[in-house]
């Protein structure tokens, strides 16, 4: 039961951050693809915007990965016997990267949307544009940073 | 190393020279051209109207551009990807000029162009129209009369459609009803589909009247006239068809012999913008009856060439003088090679305000670093500074800000291989990995720290970073405090914040709570109290003076109360340098993902060989994308908020020079 729990908090770390990338940067490519349209030469700089919210989906599989290898999921020598306790912590030390990975990519997704509509009117303000998506992925570094620790503090 | 000073040039030269001296100043790019208003009651100076002429120049460029358009449509161009760096020709004046006289028969090839695109539009467009004439005639193809025969000399021939599936018998019944009078009929069907039905009726000549407005009721509908027998009229639209798809093929192989003239459109095209460039400024300059006035700013170091340029080559006058205080004066930075690649990064926030340092020195020194920690591995920096290495060594034409930019990337590359050997990262653990996987051993990759398994180290050595980064921030502040001679800014915007985060920091380091969280030493208690007594004094100092614009003491205590709680803004700074570990773990892990994923695969002979290796270049490649693209981003971002957050507000104007503004050639000096 405990392993199954364990590994219910690394599926989900890479599973709702991996979601909410999946929509932010589909919603930032269809603003991106709208900017390419009317300026071709804006595409490294669309591409660049659309990826932004892309890295929380990076940041669950970091956390997946990091929970997977702790349980002994990827060595081969899972502990299957793990008591519930144990599995709740690695559940919910998953938590805050699931969530906050969730909401975040879809938040910073809007501020790219904007950003993109920055460039199209200024393309020489590129510089700032990056910047305010870039303030949103602050709370899912933060998020990163609590389930890795806490992932590292279980023993 | 810094922001270069500007001054202010006035000249005043023959009015006969000022398409030479204008030339001369567009081509050297060293001035910035500004103009005054003049009101039209001016007796002695007026303006020239050369809208008409610019107008025809910017014509002609983009005529010429349109051009190039279509030739790269019909004849596309081998380009390598490095063509996209490799910047404009260069040309010489001589060069340069003994093209310009060939400028009308290359305007020739660019009409050309655009009239061979003309009919190659105009057969692209008949394709379609014949295709539809041929499709509504198809129906008659049995029909042994054209479609314009009326009868013979007795009968009359209707031949049309009904917009419904008829039967003889329909037709009959219902042109019996409707025309009662009218007894000799033939009706021909000749297709009957679904939605309509196609006929030929014959009648006596005397009935025509009657039987043509029977059908007049029942919707008939005439096909198009013509005078062939549909079958041969099918076979001649097939023949102009033919001919259409043959005209769109010469006349795009004959655009496509045009091909070689491409570099002589191009050199048209910038030729007109350069000359339209010119007249735009032509037309800003006040001139009298014999004289002209050019007002610009120069950086002062270009004083001299322009002075020597000019004066050697015509007689005027010519006055270099401070810029006054009120004028809003362009900002050009120059600094050495280490730091100049970094100018882009700068530039892209703001250029540096009235009075404010070039901090793009101290940027780099941090940007190389952060970047470094956030991609941190050995391999990809040695990739990143290796190939952009290539680049600028192979491309010697390269735009200096292409250039710029590729010597940031080849640095930073550099940052990243001194991070990659911290943490012992080659492709990841790709060396363990295949020592275990292809001969079986194991192997130790040495590291001074391991960031997966030892976060709190790391994230220390990040916080460790991210102080020394907004201490320099606040530094910069106060020498730029002290330089103005604004002393009471230096000491309430800068020192005292330093002695509050900095006490907080030593007092913080004596408690149990922070150096068991991080697994520090604590330091001498001593030293904490040291650093107690340095945070109040900054905290005492800060709400006295961050509200010092406030006469009204009540109001400037709650003022600095308010400045006090920027306190938390400094936890929330700090904090950010975190993303120095998220980002590098990232980098890692996903490599590692990869690597394992290729041993997985690899145990079959020969085959998993090759999987491992497709496996390795593909994930390595997107992986070192990625996460290069996450390091750009983040080290732009700790630089924006949290390092000119505490020094840098920006507000320059760049200094864009008078220049040619060309797409394709450069004129060397």
């Amino acid at each position: 039961m405990g392993i199954a729990l364990a590994l219910l908090g690394a599926a989900s770390a890479a599973l709702f951050a991996g979601i909410g990338s999946a929509i932010g940067v589909g919603r930032a490519g269809q603003a991106a693809a709208g900017l390419v349209t009317e300026d071709p030469t804006q595409f490294s700089r669309a591409l660049i915007l659309q990826l932004l919210p892309g890295t929380q989906g990076i940041y669950g599989l970091l956390i997946a990965f990091i929970a997977l290898s702790n349980i002994g999921l990827l060595g081969g020598n899972a502990d299957m016997s793990m008591d519930v306790g144990k599995g709740l912590m690695y559940l919910f030390a998953c938590l805050p990267m699931a969530f906050v990975g969730l909401v975040s990519a879809m938040q910073q997704s809007k501020a790219s949307v904007a950003s993109i509509g920055l460039v199209a009117k200024r393309p020489d303000q590129f510089g700032k544009s990056m910047i305010f998506p870039a303030m949103v992925e602050t709370y899912a570094i933060l998020a990163l940073l609590v389930s890795i620790l806490a992932i590292n503090g279980i023993h | 190393m810094s922001v270069l000073p500007m001054k202010h040039m006035i000249i005043c030269a023959k009015r006969q020279d000022r398409k030479a001296i204008l030339e001369l100043l567009q081509r050297l790019e060293a001035v910035e051209i500004i103009s005054h208003d003049i009101d039209d009651t001016d007796e002695v100076f007026s303006r020239m109207d050369v809208s008409q002429s610019a107008q025809l120049f910017v014509k002609n460029a983009a005529q010429a551009d349109k051009a190039l358009e279509i030739l790269a449509a019909a004849a596309p161009e081998k380009g390598s990807v490095l063509s996209a760096f490799a910047g404009r020709t260069p040309v010489t004046q001589e060069t340069y000029e003994a093209k310009a006289q060939k400028r009308d028969v290359m305007m020739k090839y660019v009409n050309e162009i655009l009239r061979l695109d003309k009919e190659l539009t105009e057969a692209k467009a008949d394709i379609p129209r014949i295709t539809t004439q041929i499709e509504a005639l198809t129906p008659w193809s049995s029909l042994d009369y054209p479609l314009s025969f009326a009868g013979t000399k007795k009968t009359a021939a209707f031949i049309g459609t009904f917009p419904e599936k008829l039967s003889e018998a329909d037709i009959a019944e219902t042109l019996a009803a409707n025309a009662p009078d009218v007894d000799a009929l033939d009706i021909n069907i000749i297709t009957a589909e679904d939605n309509f039905t196609s006929v030929l009726i014959s009648c006596l000549k005397s009935d025509k009247n009657a039987i043509d407005d029977a059908l007049r009721r029942m919707n008939f509908q005439r096909p198009p006239v013509s005078d062939l027998v549909p079958v041969a009229q099918i076979e001649a639209y097939e023949k102009e068809r033919e001919a259409a798809v043959k005209r769109i093929d010469s006349t795009t192989a004959e655009i496509a012999s045009y091909a070689d003239k491409r570099d002589d459109i191009r050199f048209i095209s910038d030729y007109f913008n350069m000359r339209a460039a010119k007249y735009d400024v032509l037309g800003r300059l006040e001139q009298s009856k014999r004289v002209f006035v050019v007002e610009g700013y120069v950086p002062a170091e270009y004083a001299p060439v322009l002075e020597r340029e000019l004066g050697s080559k015509f007689e005027l006058a010519l006055e270099f003088l401070d810029p006054e205080d009120s004028e809003d004066v362009p900002v050009l930075l120059k600094n050495n090679g280490f730091a100049a690649p970094v100018e882009g990064v700068v530039e892209s926030y703001s250029m540096p305000g009235k009075g404010e340092l070039d901090p793009t020195t101290p940027v780099a020194c941090f940007y190389y670093i952060l970047f470094g920690m956030m991609l941190s591995d050995f391999a990809y920096g040695a990739l990143m500074s290796i190939s952009t290495f290539v680049l600028i060594k192979k491309l010697k034409n390269m735009e200096p800000s292409m250039r710029k930019t590729l010597t940031m990337f080849c640095y930073c590359g550099i940052g990243t291989m001194l991070s990659g050997l911290l943490f012992g990262s080659y492709f990841g653990d790709a060396p363990t990995v295949i020592a275990s996987t292809f001969f079986g051993r194991t192997l130790e990759i040495p590291k001074l720290i391991d960031p997966l398994n030892e976060p709190m180290k790391m994230l220390v050595l990040c916080f460790a970073i991210g102080i020394i980064h907004l201490f320099a921030g606040l530094f910069i502040n106060l020498f730029t405090a002290l330089k103005d001679r604004r002393y009471v800014d230096a000491i309430s915007d800068s020192v005292l914040w330093m002695l509050l985060v900095g006490g907080l920091i030593l007092f913080g380091l004596t408690t149990d709570m922070v150096t068991g969280m991080f697994s520090l030493n604590k330091i001498s208690a001593t030293a904490g109290s040291v650093g107690k007594v340095m945070a109040i004094i900054g905290a005492i100092g800060i709400i006295l003076m961050d509200g010092r614009e406030s006469k009204n003491w009540f109001k400037r205590t709650l003022k600095g109360l308010y400045g006090l709680y920027n306190v938390t803004g400094y936890l929330s700074d700090l904090l950010s340098y975190s993303r120095l570990l998220a980002l590098g773990l990232a980098t890692s892990v996903i490599s590692s993902v990869f690597n394992q994923m290729g041993s997985m695969v690899a145990g079959t002979p020969v085959v998993g060989v090759i999987f491992f290796i497709l496996i390795f270049l593909v994930g390595h490649m997107l992986n070192l994308a990625i996460n290069a693209l996450g390091a750009y981003v983040h080290a732009n971002r700790l630089q924006y908020v949290e390092f000119f957050g505490k020094f840098y507000s920006g507000g320059g104007r760049k200094f864009t020079p008078f220049a040619s503004n060309t797409k394709y050639i450069k004129i060397k000096n």
